[in-house]
């Protein structure tokens, strides 16, 4: 069997929707996170698969600012839930909704 | 010696430089070396001015024209200051007479908390009012014009913590505000009909440019700034409310100089006054109404301070009158003599309230002939000069501008009339003055222990009186001298002089007459055992000078106020407000609709997130498929 890139496209679709659908339904803030990495991930593999079938650097180029900049994002959203949790007690979303209108 | 007019312009830094030394460290030097700083860049500003002076007295280079900088480059305006002989004499009598002020300020503000400030104060007014007298151009004379109006306010309510001082700033300021209204837009027409505010092109292309009607209102606008400067009628409200600030300043800005630049003002557009006689003759006419209306007030008044200021205004009335039957070297000279007898007055009246603990009310004076000789014996000058008793200064002055008025005849010989009646009434209040200070039985509260003022305060006294009883002395009709030395000022003017022959000598003798009846019947009504009934309707109107501070009360300052009022409360409360808040009230019902869309879930922002990334994606395809 042949792995053409439609098969790297279907895995990062799956993933992506995975992915959105956990950000949806869990409450729990570590979790959303993580949901969010696959997101991000997914793309990526779209990224470096069209990078690979169309011969180009820059799909690889485009990943490595992904990550940079996911992994800055985790660094400041942890801290914040850290900072959350040790005010509430708590990860879950559904309990921070003091913004409402 | 062209190398000391180049040095005119000194004139006007030295006392600018000691006001921004003053107003910096002014504290910090405190009493009394910052009075000593102030008095002595004036009277080096007064050096330098006699040293500037000699080319223009001896007639060698009577016109001088001093560039400084280009102002307004755009339109052509030109800062230049100009030295010729009414501008050395205007200058002479400032940097003079503030000397002696600034001298006698030193003793008379001793132990006062902001002696500094208030050497600062009079320093910038000196500045100012050389700026004035010195611009060659309505432009820059404008410039001074207001910074004398600005320094004129700051000294007034020098003691602001008085509320009557904080008032009589203010009213100041507003009235002299009215005035420079229209002379701000006789500028402008001036301007507009020259393209230029410079004095020589305006004065020699008058004639040709301006047509009657131009210039009647050109003039008129310009009485009207003078009128405001100079406290004529129907702008003279303020100058004795001005009285509430210290006697020295009353003495140097409310006698001597800043008051008098409606004087200058008027005789130095001349040309253009000529060109309107009927101007010429409302700023006559205006005059006389002044100095009669003023002369009758002063009679009335029990404050020493606004018998003098009342006078000054009267006095200053007879300046316009001059000025306005086209004698302007009379007028000039009136303003000169005035000075000096003006200010020694003042001087004299200051070292009088000094004396008696700050009492300003005559009933409680008296007798103080014995205890304060030196201040006797010059106010007595000052009282002999003002009533125009012969050899003594204000004589000559006056008599000069009665013949005038006299020679011109027709509907003028009413004013010289009027002039004539003013001349005993300021003998009879003048005297009247002397009297109720200086003789009869001692009057003041126990406790308070007359003396005579020191040396500082004295020695300005002896020089204004050797100044009001042979100041005269330089313009009598044996030998003219001010006149031939004014006279390049006047080059362009068509000048009136005193009549021929006998009549001068006539009207002399008529005017001193006048002036000998006022003090004989004020000797005899206040020289006696009981002192004159002074009460009764009349009187109190009088007093309160005909009450024309209750009728622009009613008629101008309440429906001001009322027109204010409805501004603030309908216009700016109801219209304006009501605009902005409406707006809010709009902002705040839309806002209403779209709140519930702010859950404050952050997953239901992720739904929205979500269901529009895919709403874009379908959309995307179904566009792309049509």
């Amino acid at each position: 069997m042949i792995v053409t890139p439609g098969w790297y496209l279907a895995l990062a679709a799956v993933l992506f929707t995975i992915g959105a659908v956990g950000v949806l339904v869990r409450r729990n803030a570590l979790v959303m996170f993580m949901a969010i990495e696959l997101m991000l991930n997914s793309v990526n593999l779209t990224f470096v698969a069209a990078g690979r079938h169309l011969g180009l650097l820059e799909g690889q180029v485009s990943v490595l600012f992904v990550m940079v900049v996911a992994a800055a994002e985790v660094t400041v959203g942890l801290a914040i839930i850290v900072a959350v949790f040790r005010l509430r007690s708590t990860a879950s979303v559904d309990a921070l909704a003091e913004m409402k209108g | 010696m062209q190398p000391a007019v180049d040095l005119v312009w000194l004139v006007i830094a030295l006392p600018l430089a000691g006001y921004a030394l003053l107003q910096v460290f002014g504290k910090r030097i405190g009493e009394p070396a910052a009075g000593w700083i102030a008095t002595l860049l004036v009277g080096a500003a007064f050096a330098v001015a006699v040293l500037a002076s000699i080319d223009v007295v001896t007639g060698e280079a009577p016109h001088h024209t001093i560039h400084l900088f280009t102002w307004i480059p755009a339109i052509g305006v030109e800062a230049s200051l100009l030295w010729d002989p009414l501008s050395t004499m205007m200058t002479l009598i400032v940097t003079g007479v503030g000397f002696l002020i600034h001298l006698y300020s030193v003793g008379y503000m001793h132990g006062e908390e902001r002696f500094g400030r208030f050497f600062t104060y009079l320093n910038l007014f000196i500045a100012s009012m050389l700026i004035l007298v010195l611009a060659d151009g309505f432009g820059l004379l404008f410039v001074g014009w207001e910074l004398v109006g600005l320094s004129s306010y700051l000294l007034i309510s020098f003691w602001f913590v008085k509320p009557v001082a904080a008032a009589a700033g203010k009213k100041a300021f507003v009235v002299n505000r009215i005035g420079d209204l229209g002379f701000l837009i006789a500028l402008m027409l001036i301007f507009a009909n020259f393209g230029t505010l410079a004095f020589a092109p305006v004065f020699e292309r008058a004639p040709e440019v301006l047509t009657t009607g131009g210039a009647t209102a050109i003039t008129l606008l310009l009485l009207v700034g003078a009128a405001g400067k100079s406290a004529q009628i129907p702008l003279h409200v303020w100058l004795p409310d001005a009285m509430e600030g210290p006697t020295p300043v009353s003495a140097l800005i409310h006698a001597a100089t800043m008051v008098t630049a409606g004087v200058y003002l008027t005789a130095r557009s001349g040309v253009l006054f000529e060109l309107a006689p009927v101007s010429a003759a409302i700023v006559a006419v205006v005059g006389a109404a002044t100095a009669l209306m003023a002369a009758t007030i002063a009679i009335a008044q029990r404050d020493i301070k606004r018998v003098l200021a009342y006078s000054t205004i009267s006095q200053l009335g007879y300046m316009f009158m001059a000025v306005g039957a086209a004698a302007y070297v009379a007028g000039v000279f009136h303003l000169l003599t005035h000075a000096f007898f003006k200010a020694l007055l003042f001087l004299g009246a200051g070292s009088v309230i000094h004396a008696v603990a700050g009492e300003q009310d005559m009933a409680r004076m008296g007798g103080l002939r014995r205890v304060m000789p030196v201040t006797f014996v010059t106010m007595v000058v000052a009282w002999l000069a003002i009533s125009g008793i012969p050899i003594f200064a204000g004589f000559w002055s006056k008599d000069e501008i009665l013949a005038v008025l006299f020679g011109r005849g027709g509907w003028w010989l009413a004013l010289w009339a009027v002039g004539l009646v003013t001349a005993a009434l300021t003998a009879f209040y003048m005297s009247r003055m002397i009297y109720l200070t200086f003789f009869g039985q001692p009057r003041w509260d126990d406790g308070v222990h007359p003396h005579e003022s020191p040396v500082t305060m004295t020695l300005p006294l002896v020089a204004l009186g050797g100044l009001s009883l042979v100041g005269g002395l330089i313009n009598t009709p044996f030998k003219p001298v001010l006149e031939h030395f004014l006279q390049p000022s006047f080059d362009l003017v068509e000048q009136a002089h005193i009549p021929e022959g006998i009549t001068p000598w006539v009207l002399a003798a008529v005017s001193v007459a006048a002036g000998v009846v006022g003090i004989a019947y004020a000797a005899r009504r206040y020289l006696g055992e009981t002192r004159p009934d002074e009460t009764g309707p009349v009187w109190e109107l009088v007093e309160q000078g005909y009450r024309v501070d209750d009728l622009y009360g009613e008629t101008l300052v309440i429906p001001g106020r009322k027109g204010a009022e409805a501004l603030a409360f309908t216009a700016d409360a109801k219209v304006v407000d009501g605009a902005v808040n409406g707006t809010g009230r709009l902002v705040q019902v839309f806002s209403t609709l779209l709140r519930p869309l702010q859950t404050g879930f952050a997953r239901s922002y992720v739904l929205g997130i979500v269901a529009g990334t895919l709403g874009l994606v379908v959309w995307l395809l179904v566009r792309g498929a049509g």
